[in-house]
């Protein structure tokens, strides 16, 4: 579990983060949304220490990594898994070398050991046949594949995505949503993502924080979102008219769990079907 | 100038964090391979060809002078005065220059890259110092493959004033050989090589700083690779008064 307790970060004397106090639960998949400029990579990038806060805590499973000494910073990120928006790989190495780098750097494993390991991460990644190749010669999708099996080869306690799905089609949107939202579930990690993704958060976003210029404006599940009556949560999620219209539609039929839309819909393509 | 002390300030706190025991002494050293054979081998044909030129330009201008000199010069110090301006200047100043713009935009630019694509937050996040995991490796491997292109430059300068010496036949292989074999002291070898040693570390560090610094995009990475090569030539140049004057005064 991680804990926020009023996060503040200034650059310049501009405060960008305004004191945000949230918790992200172990097993889960959580979600951090908000528009561009919201202050959504900054606070990623002050959980993960790059960026040092002015003010305020955060705990990870009780430990403060405010005031740490380096070599405690050292071994916490050790636990930790981050995907990058343009997924940060290591040019100069194959993917496989890529992979293999927490490993290297954090473990005594024998190459062998470390080989059956990249093997295994690869596999659940799908990315087979691929290990030899340069970042630079595979795909967007592939790329953050390559970066969310880098980000768990080391088994970690703590997953951070940075817009996972940024510059990606929607199919390979989903399936990068749907790997992470397993593997949250099969390592039982503490996931938080930054997203502008409206289909992640209506997927698998199983809790939601939503910032607004550094505030925390509003946070809830993907069940209780349609029906808020935050308006500036709602113009950003539901910014098309038609979603609008259609979130409209949903209260009035009162259907507004996703679960119960999705079990609407396949009944209604069932009974078309019949 | 506050800027620049504070440039200089952020320059030695990143050389703090930058001299320290590597983290993986396995993954170090295949790095520091990676390197010597990145900023050293692959720069050997280029001081080759630098050397072979400029040593043969130093001899003829050294006959120029010596001919129209007043007091007659024997033909064997135009062997002499080459290796004295090869080995005290040319080899580990104005190789170093070279380096400082072929090693120095490659550092600034692979660094630079790294820092606006995330790589080397990537690297912080995993719990790597990601200061000392780019740059030492760099700098050892100037500071050690360096005086070993110096090396090369001497010989191969000597050997282009030879060379020189047959094309034009204004002097005799003979006087020339003579020349190169008059006593010189050994402390300027020694000096040469200490030069080389410190110019390397500068080398390796100051692109490797506007490297480490830039913020932005591709355009950023450019403009910090052209900094950071003007800032090493203005660092050896100074560093070069400072050591001719406390060695050879």
């Amino acid at each position: 579990m991680i804990e926020v307790k009023d996060l503040r970060k200034s650059f310049d004397g501009v405060e960008v983060l305004k004191g945000i106090t949230t918790t992200f639960e172990t097993g889960k998949v959580n979600l951090v949304i908000g528009q561009s400029g919201s202050g959504k990579t900054v606070f990623l990038k002050s959980l993960l220490n790059v960026y040092e806060p002015t003010s305020g805590h955060i705990l990870f499973d009780g430990r403060d990594i405010v005031g740490m000494s380096r070599q405690e910073k050292e071994a916490l990120r050790a636990e930790i898994g981050t995907v990058f928006q343009g997924s940060a790989l290591f040019d100069s190495m194959t993917v496989q070398d890529n992979i293999m780098f927490p490993l290297d750097m954090f473990t005594n494993l024998t190459f062998t050991e470390k080989k059956k390991r990249v093997k295994e991460v690869i596999g659940r990644v799908h990315l087979e046949n691929a290990e030899k190749k340069f970042p630079s010669e595979i795909s967007g999708g592939m790329q953050k594949r390559v970066a969310i099996a880098r980000a768990i080869v080391n088994n970690p306690r703590y997953l951070f995505c940075d817009e996972p799905n940024s510059g990606l089609d929607p199919f390979t949107a989903n399936i990068i949503d749907d790997l992470i939202a397993e593997i949250t579930e099969e390592y039982n990690t503490t996931t938080i993502i930054n997203s502008h993704d409206m289909n992640s958060v209506m997927t698998i976003g199983e809790k939601i924080v939503y910032l607004r210029k550094g505030i925390k404006e509003w946070e809830g599940t993907k069940d209780i979102l349609i029906t808020s009556d935050n308006k500036y949560l709602i113009d950003f999620v539901y910014s098309s008219e038609i979603f609008k219209e259609l979130r409209e539609y949903l209260i009035k039929i009162n259907k507004t769990s996703i679960d119960n839309i999705i079990t609407t819909v396949e009944n209604e393509t069932d009974q078309e079907n019949i | 100038m506050l800027k620049l002390l504070s440039a200089i300030g952020q320059y030695f706190l990143l050389l703090g964090k930058v001299i320290q025991k590597p983290q993986k002494r396995q993954v170090f050293f295949k790095l520091l391979m990676r390197e010597i054979n990145d900023l050293g081998v692959n720069s050997f044909g280029l001081t080759l060809f630098t050397s072979i030129f400029v040593g043969a330009v130093i001899a003829i201008q050294m006959y120029n002078n010596f001919r129209n000199s007043s007091i007659p010069i024997p033909a064997p110090f135009i062997g002499y005065a080459t290796k004295v301006v090869l080995i005290l200047e040319f080899a580990p100043t104005i190789i170093s220059v070279i380096l400082a713009g072929k090693v120095g935009s490659y550092i600034t630019s692979s660094i630079g890259t790294m820092r606006v694509t995330e790589q080397i937050d990537a690297l912080d996040i995993m719990g790597v110092n990601s200061a000392n995991f780019l740059i030492l490796p760099k700098i050892l491997a100037s500071v050690i493959f360096n005086p070993l292109l110096i090396a090369i430059s001497m010989v191969f300068g000597i050997w282009g004033g030879h060379l020189a010496g047959i094309a034009t036949g204004n002097w005799s292989r003979a006087d020339y050989i003579s020349g190169i074999q008059m006593y010189m002291p050994p402390f300027y070898i020694w000096y040469a090589f200490l030069k080389t040693a410190v110019f390397a570390f500068l080398i390796a560090t100051i692109p490797a700083f506007f490297g480490y610094k830039v913020s932005g995009g591709s355009l950023e990475v450019g403009r910090a690779s052209t900094q950071a090569v003007v800032w090493t030539i203005v660092a050896i140049i100074i560093a070069n008064l400072v050591l001719t004057q406390m060695f050879l005064s």
